[in-house]
């Protein structure tokens, strides 16, 4: 597109600089046809899917933004005024936003920290298997994030539970455990379930973004630093890691935006009980179970904000490279 | 004004759409009743009624979620955008007041009004009402009793053709070392409790129910709210319902009551059934069946007759239904007495008719059913407020877990947030 020049305008140059500029003119022309057509084609394919974001995304998040400046309730339409920033206002202003924020913080840091490091060991496990039982350990591997979040969360729910639950009798032995613990009472050991299912349920997703990080990184760099005697650590540490940073950045970034607007785990196992509510339950409670649309819709909007904010401080401070993962450089 | 340009643009819209749906489909008109989940009782009602019209018209149920206040979420945003695919809804007791003021139900008429009022127990007529007016068609009509172990009554020495208090009950578990089976889990069940403790100390949650939610005030900040506090979180604290108590609902006391350690339990009448299935089908022995017994609900004060929970269902007429005159019909047929007998029978939800419980198959499959029409007598409904939701939510987010609750600071503390968040101060 950018392939496109201002006609010149009389100049001072001389004959010849005049020709040489006429003929890159024409280069470029030339290129620009062929950039044109490629780029028309571009917005052939892409455009239908462009329309479906426009209207499935952006149309939403439009409305959201708007019915934040109203008070509306869907039982008393009538009374619905425009109230300019006072939702935010409430919101912003109360101890309860700032606690769930809290909360939400803490599950993405400790799920996705977790995640990381488990992913990565699975990621090597799955890079280096014989190729026999590749296929098989992918498998495996995968199997907890095709499980629907609702059932794997319903399991782990009764897995704990009080009265139906196994765990309290299969780890006795663990100090502290015993027949009387109520998981679900105590914010800890509420949030430490949440996390555990989602650790469980998520870690392959991430594991497997790190294996195709993974499986970008030359051969030749290891075997070269193998040859000069490199232990496996230092060749993890100096070789492996920094040559898939691209890799490991995506997959933090993608699971921490997923993680920050965890809902069914908490929604399933507690309900927001034990001050275990997250942002996304706080939300669907003010404009769902209330019909608080308008302060609902705050809600909404200051999540969309916080998840803008973690991309871009991902992107612009950690420089993240979202093109470089996919191995374009 | 607003409400008959509203009701005319309806009336406009539904008879295109009638005109619309006359001309693709010949049959009678298919009424939708959406219903809670239950054993296949109300789908048994749909048919029968079905014949019964004779091709007047045609009952079709679907199915709503199985938590009460998922019911009214669906239902609520369904009738928000209009939907006139809802002709009758099963519709929990203190949801009311908000589908009225939404303007979601139709309008009973008079002569069906004076029809289905009539020999009906008190607590239903009370919970189908608002503002002085039948809004709804009383169904079923549930409330709490107490459950008890005949052995472990006795060993406390305690007279149960006699009303007993939560204080006995207390001192029972503290002496035998056995658990009580109460719900105090964050849910609707533990505003059901609330309520009951405040109702039969003498109080009211909400003084003034049909204030607009500005106006609204609380009588949690009284003795009677001081005295539901200190009965709560002397069972809290002292561990007498287990461990399992914060996250215990109606089934989980139920498998406390059915255990080695159950001794006293306000539950709903569909343990009977519960506990009569789980012997039959070999789970449990008959020894337990034989132990337990029945009487009317808890007092808080000794001789101050209790106010046991009401709960159950009232069928509502969508106010965007294309046939309010047939669905009217319908719930006139669905809430017949003989139809409220057999339901009692087969799903356990008792009637809210009063004669329905003279019907022998009645008594015979429910020997408790007189307490069961004296509590529903007795009962108090929960806050009757268009705004119910915000009290509850607000009720089981300051007086949970029960082991939390100060009889001194929680009263005052849960009626300030409840009444800042219907200020819109507060985040619920």
């Amino acid at each position: 597109m950018s392939a496109q020049v201002a006609p010149a305008k009389g100049s001072g140059a001389s004959e010849a600089a005049a020709e040489e500029e006429a003929r890159k003119r024409r280069n470029r022309a030339q290129k620009s046809d062929r950039t044109r057509a490629e780029s028309r084609l571009g917005w052939y394919l892409a455009g239908p899917a462009f329309v479906v974001m426009l209207a499935v995304t952006a149309y939403p998040i439009a409305q959201a933004i708007f019915d934040s400046l109203f008070r509306f309730r869907l039982s008393a339409p009538d009374e619905r005024a425009f109230i300019g920033l006072t939702n935010y206002v409430v919101v912003l202003s109360d101890v309860v936003f700032w606690r769930v924020l809290g909360v939400t913080l803490l599950i993405t840091v400790v799920a996705v920290a977790v995640e990381v490091v488990l992913g990565f060991a699975l990621a090597l496990v799955m890079h280096r298997a014989i190729t026999q039982l590749r296929g098989l350990l992918r498998t495996a591997i995968l199997v907890p994030y095709g499980i629907i979040t609702v059932v794997s969360a319903f399991a782990w729910f009764y897995a704990f539970d009080i009265s139906s639950g196994f765990v309290n009798t299969w780890f006795a032995w663990v100090p502290g455990v015993d027949e009387n613990l109520n998981w679900f009472a105590n914010m800890g050991t509420s949030l430490f379930v949440i996390i555990a299912s989602e650790i469980w349920k998520t870690t392959p997703f991430i594991s497997l973004l790190l294996l195709a990080g993974l499986a970008q990184v030359p051969t030749e760099l290891e075997e070269a630093a193998e040859v000069d005697g490199a232990t496996w650590w230092q060749r993890l540490n100096r070789v492996v890691i920094p040559n898939m940073k691209a890799a490991i950045m995506v997959a933090v970034l993608f699971r921490a935006l997923d993680a920050f607007r965890i809902f069914d785990n908490v929604f399933i196992m507690t309900g927001g009980a034990n001050n275990t509510e997250v942002l996304s339950l706080l939300a669907y409670r003010t404009s769902i179970a209330r019909l608080e649309i308008g302060l609902g819709s705050a809600i909404s909007v200051l999540l969309f904000v916080c998840v803008i904010l973690i991309c871009f401080i991902a992107i612009k401070l950690f420089k993240v490279d979202l093109a470089g993962a996919r191995g374009e450089k | 004004m607003r409400r008959r340009r509203w009701m005319a643009g309806g009336m406009a819209a539904a008879a295109v759409l009638t005109m619309a749906a006359c001309g693709a489909d010949d049959g009678p008109p298919t009424l939708t009743w959406y219903i809670n989940p239950d054993d296949g009782g109300q789908a048994a009602i749909a048919r029968s009624c079905t014949e019964d019209a004779g091709g007047e018209y045609r009952i079709e149920i679907s199915l709503l979620p199985r938590d009460a206040s998922e019911q009214r979420q669906q239902l609520a945003r369904r009738l928000a955008a209009r939907d006139a695919s809802i002709d009758l809804m099963s519709l929990d007791p203190p949801f009311i007041p908000e589908f009225v003021e939404g303007e979601f139900l139709a309008e009973v008429p008079d002569d069906v009004a004076e029809r289905v009022s009539e020999d009906v127990v008190a607590g239903a007529l009370a919970g189908a009402t608002w503002n002085d007016r039948l809004v709804a068609v009383p169904f079923w009509a549930n409330t709490q009793l107490l459950w008890y172990r005949t052995s472990v009554a006795e060993a406390a020495g305690l007279d149960m053709e006699q009303p007993v208090t939560w204080d006995q009950l207390i001192q029972a578990a503290q002496d035998q070392d056995v658990l009580l089976g109460v719900q105090g889990t964050r849910a609707e069940s533990l505003t059901v409790w609330i309520n009951a403790l405040v109702e039969s100390a003498g109080g009211h949650v909400v003084e003034n129910p049909e204030a607009e939610a500005a106006d609204v005030t609380l009588g949690l900040d009284s003795d009677a709210g001081r005295e539901a506090a200190r009965i709560m979180s002397e069972i809290g604290a002292q561990g007498l319902a287990g461990a399992g108590l914060p996250t215990a609902d109606e089934s989980a006391s139920l498998s406390l009551f059915q255990g080695d350690r159950g001794s006293f339990m306000v539950n709903w009448p569909f343990v009977w059934t519960a506990t009569g299935a789980a012997v039959e089908a070999g789970t449990l022995d008959t020894e337990l069946l034989d132990d337990i017994g029945w009487a009317v609900y808890p007092q808080v004060t000794e001789g101050q007759e209790s106010r046991p929970p009401y709960g159950g269902i009232n069928l509502g007429i969508g106010a965007y239904s294309r046939h309010v005159d047939l669905a009217y019909a319908a719930a006139e047929c669905i809430v017949s007495p003989e139809n409220q007998a057999e339901y009692f029978t087969t799903n356990g939800n008792p009637p809210s008719s009063i004669s329905a419980y003279d019907d022998p198959a009645v008594q015979e499959a429910f020997p408790m059913a007189d307490v069961i029409r004296q509590s529903l007598e007795q009962a108090a409904p929960r806050p009757q407020t268009p705004y119910y939701n915000e009290v509850s939510t607000g009720l089981q987010g300051t007086w949970h877990p029960p082991s939390a609750v100060d009889p001194d600071s929680t009263p005052a503390q849960s009626s300030e947030f409840i009444t800042a968040v219907l200020r819109g101060e507060r985040l619920l």
